[in-house]
């Protein structure tokens, strides 16, 4: 009798005046945040489909004559890149923290390359040209629009993947995570990922299939 | 002096000083620039990036943001919660908060000042039809009105489906609050600027002219009002608190239920919840995508709805109708987003005043994942007069002769929950029958517009017009006050004025009726949508007139409900604990909930809505080890 009375006050210690606070354990927090972060995910993947149908829907079984070799050096760049990414998240769930941020460094570094082809070259930022043909420009119809768009779209998210690994990369060195507790290394790394997939779309899709157009 | 330091700890008021700060920064920023690069001024791209560096300055200056910034560089920082130190405890519902039950009351408040000003809005241009003719509103002046009213009302209900999610979810399922507190501040304080920008555009920039929908080429021709423009980015931007609330709802649904509530013994209006957030949190980023394309269109000539490119090598050029495509595939989906929270609502309380166990407890839960579901097949019944290819049609009709049939196991479901029930007529119980009859003049007039040779005639007429208003009233507003009175025992705990609630319902709902029938009677008539004249010959002026008079008296009745809400939370009508006698559990401890919701953890040993069932419990306190 006492005993379970003893019991009862114990369950009533846990609350206070504004109630029973459940307090989330740190696995009880990495799942939400997988969950929510995979949900972004799909959420996400309404845009890209949308901007795909678009491309569909406008250039039908056309395409622009865009430069096939920086396509190509793009589009490796971006995959080695994820390479390093899960070298660097390997390396922090071993707990070698050295090989974690060179990774980290080594991704960054190859995310910027990316971007200098894509933004710097494709979107003729320099004002060089490679092949015989002229630079695609935004105003040129629906191949202007729907390049622009989908390069433009994808080069955003890929511009917030840098700031994550940014972040990552200065938490990182600071110690901020550990082998069992490195949520943000993880998040960064799916998302990182996830631009990296949405690439390998959109890349057959701006320049493989169709006929090109001169 | 006390009042002016309470006064600028409000995060509300840093919001708006954020905007304008923003708004300022963005401008001067595109001027330099272009000052510098030699580029002569554009007020178009001044006004995009002050526009959206307005948003951001909001975000910043309310202190929304402030944890993650520092989560950035590694600051770790505890969740606060509690009356904020030193201050009033009011002042926490003017400024950025974690709680769930705070953030619904945010949410609810800000819908119904929404709803005012759209209501506002639309007097005034019922005002301007009741006669044939130009009264006091030039015709641009009309479509910018009529506009507004449609994107500030579409605001209005978002504003309020977020205030029932968050506020009821957590509650119901007994989580302490939602999964990512955080983020649902968030989803509140972005939706604040971009509601600003919607209204702002009706000033600044000349107001906009293409309705709510912002169809191509009107919204991107050149020359059309910069308000266009201030519009298209308050809509994108809201999205970003529907994404994210939606994706908070459904983490929370997953992980936090409380011992025992599996899937089938949740409360019905957490289904309801579920299916809303599947379909926002999907289809909103479609609409954003055509959003950005029209801003892309108009300020970088960006060609995506632009049918005249041409460069004679056989390029392809844009098409109008795509936007179309894109836009209506979030925004028909959306319209279940506004009604289902409301028929869960429906479903909620019908049990409790018919004192009856819910009809068909699995079916009305899978009806909304169905209407979501449906939902996403069937948004090009709105372009049969567009021009789309041919081959869509028949389809498109047909997926949407679909949506009748879970709609249908809704109404069955309430009329078997009703039928043989001890049914009591408190307000809350009023509101729901008339959502029920209101909802059920608007189902039954949508197969006619979703028919396609009906549809070639009441396309574009008010025949429309009376239809969609029944659905958002019988759908959304008439549940989301209901849902008002049934909890508000539970959010102040006072008890409301129920001789002003009859009231309220008694003028508001025979007023619907005249409205919304007299729409559909001057639709057939020949009376088309979106035009601030009509010729008297077609007869239509006496029931224009009562359409009128009906929206008036629908106006103030919600001006009573308001009344009623303010004066009664400082009268001693003290509510008891569950007034309603509801099996629920909220309704099971006093009221107002403290900030946490409960005392004690509850699992669920039973049925939800096993009234009258002799013996049945549905939760009980979790009994303490040892007892």
């Amino acid at each position: 009798m006492s005993a379970a009375a003893t019991h009862h006050d114990q369950a009533h210690d846990h609350a206070d005046e504004h109630g029973h606070a459940h307090v989330p354990t740190y696995l009880e927090t990495l799942r939400a945040n997988r969950l929510g972060l995979w949900l972004f995910c799909i959420s996400e993947v309404f845009l890209f489909v949308a901007l795909i149908v678009v491309r569909f829907a406008l250039w039908g079984n056309t395409r622009p004559e865009l430069d096939q070799a920086l396509g190509l050096a793009t589009t490796s760049v971006l995959l080695i890149s994820s390479y390093f990414m899960v070298r660097a998240e390997v390396a922090i769930a071993h707990g070698d923290r050295d090989k974690f941020l060179n990774s980290l460094l080594v991704t960054f570094v190859l995310g910027v390359l990316f971007l200098v082809g894509v933004v710097g070259f494709e979107w003729g930022l320099f004002g060089i040209t490679f092949g015989d043909h002229e630079l695609l420009k935004p105003t040129d119809g629906a191949f202007g629009a729907v390049f622009f768009g989908m390069t433009g779209i994808h080069a955003l998210h890929v511009v917030s993947g840098l700031f994550l690994i940014l972040m990552v990369y200065i938490n990182g060195r600071r110690g901020g995570y550990s082998t069992e507790r490195h949520w943000g290394v993880e998040a960064c790394a799916i998302y990182w990922h996830y631009v990296d997939v949405v690439w390998v779309f959109f890349y057959p899709i701006l320049y493989l299939i169709g006929t090109p157009v001169h | 002096m006390r009042q002016l330091r309470i006064l600028f700890s409000l995060g509300i008021v840093w919001a708006l000083i954020g905007q304008a700060a923003g708004a300022a920064a963005g401008l001067f920023l595109v001027r330099a620039i272009r000052a510098a690069a030699n580029l002569p001024p554009s007020a178009e791209a001044e006004l995009v990036i002050a526009a959206m560096f307005s948003v951001f300055g909001s975000l910043l200056f309310s202190g929304v943001l402030t944890d993650w910034l520092k989560w950035c560089v590694g600051i770790e920082t505890p969740l606060r919660h509690g009356d904020p130190d030193g201050l009033p405890a009011w002042t926490r519902y003017f400024s950025v908060d974690y709680n769930h039950k705070v953030i619904g009351i945010q949410y609810g408040v800000t819908s119904i000042i929404v709803l005012l000003v759209g209501g506002i809005l639309a007097i005034i241009f019922r005002l301007e039809l009741s006669w044939p003719g130009e009264q006091f509103l030039t015709p641009e002046s009309y479509n910018t009105i009529f506009s507004a009213h449609g994107i500030i009302m579409i605001a209005s209900i978002l504003l309020g489906v977020g205030a029932m999610v968050n506020y009821l979810v957590p509650m119901m399922i007994g989580a302490s609050d939602m999964a990512f507190p955080r983020l649902n501040a968030f989803s509140y304080w972005i939706a604040i600027p971009s509601a600003i920008l919607i209204m702002a555009g009706m000033v600044i920039g000349d107001g906009w002219e293409t309705g709510w929908v912002g169809y191509p080429p009107l919204s991107t021709i050149d020359g059309s009002p910069l308000g266009t423009q201030l519009f298209i980015l308050g809509f994108y931007f809201n999205g970003f608190s529907s994404i994210a609330g939606a994706i908070n709802l459904l983490v929370t649904v997953m992980i936090m239920r409380a011992k025992g509530m599996s899937l089938w013994r949740m409360p019905i209006f957490v289904w309801a919840a579920i299916a809303t957030s599947l379909i926002q949190f999907t289809a909103t980023q479609t609409v954003g995508a055509a959003q950005l394309m029209v801003t892309t269109q108009r300020v970088l000539k960006l060609g995506f709805f632009d049918p005249t490119f041409s460069n004679g090598l056989g390029w392809p050029a844009g098409d109008p109708i795509l936007y179309q495509h894109l836009f209506w595939f979030y925004s028909h989906p959306v319209v279940y987003v506004f009604v289902l929270p409301g028929l869960g609502i429906i479903s909620e309380l019908l049990p409790v005043y018919s004192r009856k166990p819910l009809f068909g407890y699995k079916w009305v839960a899978l009806s909304s994942l169905g209407i979501a579901l449906v939902g996403f097949l069937v948004w090009a019944h709105h372009m049969f007069t567009s021009g789309m290819a041919d081959v869509l049609r028949i389809p498109f009709m047909l997926a949407t002769l679909l949506v009748a049939i879970p709609t249908g196991v809704k109404f069955f479901s309430w009329v078997g929950t009703i039928w043989g029930g001890k049914v009591t007529f408190e307000t809350p119980m009023l509101f729901v029958l008339g959502a029920i009859s209101v909802f059920l003049i608007g189902g039954l007039t949508g197969p006619i517009l979703g028919t396609i040779p009906t549809d070639l005639h009441l396309h574009d007429s008010y025949w429309v017009v009376g239809h969609f208003h029944a659905t958002m009233f019988g759908g959304f507003v008439f549940p989301f006050f209901a849902a008002i009175y049934y909890w508000y025992p539970k959010i102040t705990g006072h008890m409301y004025n129920e001789r002003l609630g009859k009231i309220h319902f008694w003028l508001m709902t025979p007023g619907f009726w005249l409205m919304s029938l007299g729409q559909m009677q001057v639709g057939i008539w020949g009376m088309r949508r979106r035009i601030y004249d009509y010729d008297p010959a077609l007869g239509i002026e006496f029931t224009h007139a009562l359409i009128t008079l009906s929206a008036l008296i629908i106006g103030w009745s919600v001006l009573i409900m308001i009344y009623n809400l303010i004066t009664s939370s400082r009268t001693e009508r003290v509510a008891a604990i569950n007034p309603w006698g509801s099996r629920s559990p909220e309704w099971q401890v006093p009221s107002p909930l403290p900030e946490f919701n409960y005392y004690r953890p509850f699992e669920v040993v039973g049925e939800p809505y096993d009234y009258g069932v002799p013996g049945s419990v549905y939760v009980r306190d979790v009994p303490a080890a040892g007892d």
